[in-house]
């Protein structure tokens, strides 16, 4: 059987953009490890949660997606996801 | 170059004092995402997968070496020290936070820079042939017309709700070297028999989802009719142009549902209809002048003596040699050239420019080539006026700093968008397709001569994959990247949009199918053809049997 599938809430963080992942109340991280995961039917409470709050929100774009647990990491499903929870796959140029 | 005036300068001065304003109310939580979007968007600042990104118009992409300087700063400073040159001649840093988009703003102003209308429904950069103003086949410099068709288009108040984005490009040259024919609306500058200058007009090009090439609507319009003209273009789109759907809003589905012939009829009525207006846009001979003054060509040493030191220090260096039937081009001027610098190292990503490297180039622009660059829509730079004299000593320097890979033109000049490595729409990657083909086809590019590959990341098509002599689009398939190739496109004079040559291939199938492609070009092409002239001779299927073949 494929390994179950959990939500997650994800967004960039306002005051820069960057990846970030609901954790708790208020709290965002930029580590996908430390994400909220939640069961499929569950996903929609989450993301109310997530969305909770008095402006600024911390994270724009919030919303939910895939993901599963390989030990203590989490992976999420799409090649988009896994983009951006570990940044381009391509070297970039330094100063 | 055009020099700002004080209406400029404090126009953008207010702009970014507005702006500035507007992020520290949304990061006070005064603005909501929804009424803030708009208006980052209005300054070029976009969110994409994994921070904000900033698109920097360049204007005609042309850049002063203190432009240039200026971008380092905003590479060194405010981003991870790099930029992306992209095929619109503009540049994007993808690293970019919030709340620190004011002071770069303002740094930007200072060079005359700017992210004003790089997104929305209104004009965007206007494009021209990189070589303006040194080519010898050009008729005249085409910038002093791109800088009064921006001047008029800038947040001009009847257009600034087009039903779309609209996408101006002006050729002056026997040789089409600015894509016109993929623009929503093309200006090719002609003479008259009667010695009169004047444009010929093309309108309804774009790629994208329906890709099709811009027809012409009048042959010939005098230059002095030439913003009431487009102003009548402009008008038959802003009423007749489609709303109601996203995907059938841009000139080109018009003209393709009108006709052009109708197109046309409707140009013309409203033109005729126009009366007075048509003086009231007027474009007086002096004010072209004065404009032309501010693209005067600089004061050119006598360097009539410099081909023969070239010619010997070319034949003791074939390394060099090389590198000058590469990267540079004939310029109008004795003993001058335009050098191309190629930013597509082999291997690395395209178009990316590290800040050391856009300061290297500032200063060899300024010590060598009267402080002028220019961005091509290939996404490489150019020097347009290089002494013949001083192109060893920079070839030297340039390959000091990576910038002198010989390879302009050939297949490992890959045109490459971002892709799903930054960007929010793709559905592929695009730049590690092009670094994979580009190591893979270094070695024979020489044999395979000259040679166009442009990736896109998804259907936006912003690498231009319709008109690349091989085409790449990236999509998704089950979750999977997937990638559809094309043959026989280009973008020049006798444009072409590629046609597909099957099944769409997984990532590592493109290197051998590209391969195959190739190999079917090289046994089928006769002499002193390229790509597209094959193409066009023997048509899809000879390439479509090379891979089936293959199977
Ligand atoms: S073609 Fe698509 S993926 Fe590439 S830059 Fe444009 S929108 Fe992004």
């Amino acid at each position: 059987m494929d390994d179950p599938t959990f939500k997650l809430v994800t967004g960039n963080r306002l005051r820069d953009g960057a990846v970030v992942y609901f954790a708790s109340a208020g709290i965002w991280t930029p580590r996908i490890d430390d994400a909220r995961l939640v069961e499929e039917k569950d996903g929609a409470a989450l993301l109310a949660e997530a969305q909770a709050g008095p402006p600024p929100h911390p994270a724009v774009g919030p919303a939910l997606i895939d993901a599963v647990r390989d030990g203590d990491r989490v992976v999420p499903a799409t090649l988009r996801e896994k983009i951006r929870a570990s940044g381009p796959t391509v070297a970039y140029r330094a100063a | 170059m055009y020099r700002y005036d004080e209406f400029d300068r404090k126009f953008l001065a207010e702009r970014v004092a507005q702006y500035r304003d507007q992020v520290r109310r949304r990061l006070a939580g005064q603005l909501s995402e929804d009424e803030f979007r708009s208006l980052r968007l209005m300054n070029g600042l976009y969110l994409q997968l994994h921070a904000y990104m900033l698109r920097i118009s360049i204007p005609y992409g042309t850049l002063s070496s203190a432009q240039l300087r200026g971008l380092a700063e905003v590479a060194r400073r405010w981003d991870k020290g790099y930029g992306h040159f992209t095929t619109r001649q503009n540049i994007q840093f993808n690293w970019i936070k919030l709340e620190e988009t004011p002071d770069i703003l303002a740094h930007l102003a200072a060079v005359q820079l700017h992210g004003i209308q790089t997104s929305g429904n209104s004009f965007r950069n206007i494009t021209t042939d990189p070589f303006a103003g040194v080519a010898g086949d050009e008729i005249e410099d085409p910038r002093p017309y791109c800088e009064i068709v921006r001047q008029w288009a800038a947040l001009h108040p009847e257009f600034s709700f087009l039903p779309r984005k609209f996408k101006i490009a002006i050729n002056a040259a026997d040789a089409d070297r600015a894509a016109v024919k993929i623009h929503d609306l093309g200006l090719y500058l002609r003479r008259s028999d009667r010695g009169e200058i004047g444009f010929a007009v093309t309108v309804g090009g774009g790629l994208g989802r329906t890709p099709i090439l811009a027809q012409t609507v009048r042959d010939f319009v005098p230059r002095r009719e030439l913003l009431a003209y487009i102003s009548a273009c402009l008008r038959v789109y802003n009423q007749y142009g489609r709303r109601d759907n996203l995907f059938k809003s841009r000139i080109k589905i018009l003209v393709q549902a009108l006709g052009i012939e109708k197109m046309r009829q409707e140009v013309e009525d409203e033109y005729a209809a126009m009366g007075d207006e048509r003086e009231a846009l007027a474009l007086p001979d002096e004010a072209v002048a004065a404009m032309q003054a501010q693209f005067a060509p600089p004061a050119y040493a006598d360097a009539a003596g410099d081909d023969a030191e070239l010619a010997q220090a070319a034949a003791s260096e074939p390394d060099f040699a090389r590198w000058i039937e590469r990267n540079t081009r004939p310029h109008k001027q004795a003993g001058h050239a335009s050098v191309v610098i190629s930013l597509k190292p082999v291997g690395r990503p395209t178009g990316d420019c590290s800040a050391s490297q856009m300061r290297t180039v500032a200063d060899l622009a300024d010590e060598l080539s009267f402080g002028e660059v220019r961005v091509t829509h290939d996404q490489n730079l150019v020097l347009p006026h290089v002494r013949k004299s001083a192109l060893y000593d920079l070839w030297l320097r340039l390959g000091a700093g990576d910038l002198a890979t010989p390879n302009i033109g050939l297949a490992s000049d890959i045109i490459a968008c971002p892709g799903l490595d930054y960007c929010g729409l793709a559905t592929a990657r695009s730049i590690p397709v092009a670094q994979a083909l580009a190591v893979h086809l270094a070695g024979r590019e020489a044999a395979i001569g000259p040679l166009q590959i442009k990736i896109s990341g998804c259907i936006n098509a912003c690498g231009h994959h319709h008109v690349g002599h091989i085409g790449i689009l990236g999509l998704e398939k089950n979750g999977a990247e997937s990638y559809q190739i094309t043959v026989g496109g280009s973008d020049g004079e006798q444009a072409a949009l590629g046609g597909i040559i099957g099944p769409a291939v997984a990532a590592h199938e493109i290197t051998a199918t590209v391969d195959r492609l190739i190999d079917a070009y090289l046994r089928l092409r006769r002499d002193g053809e390229q790509f597209p002239d094959t193409y066009r001779r023997v048509g899809l299927a000879p390439f479509k049997e090379a891979l089936y073949v293959a199977r």
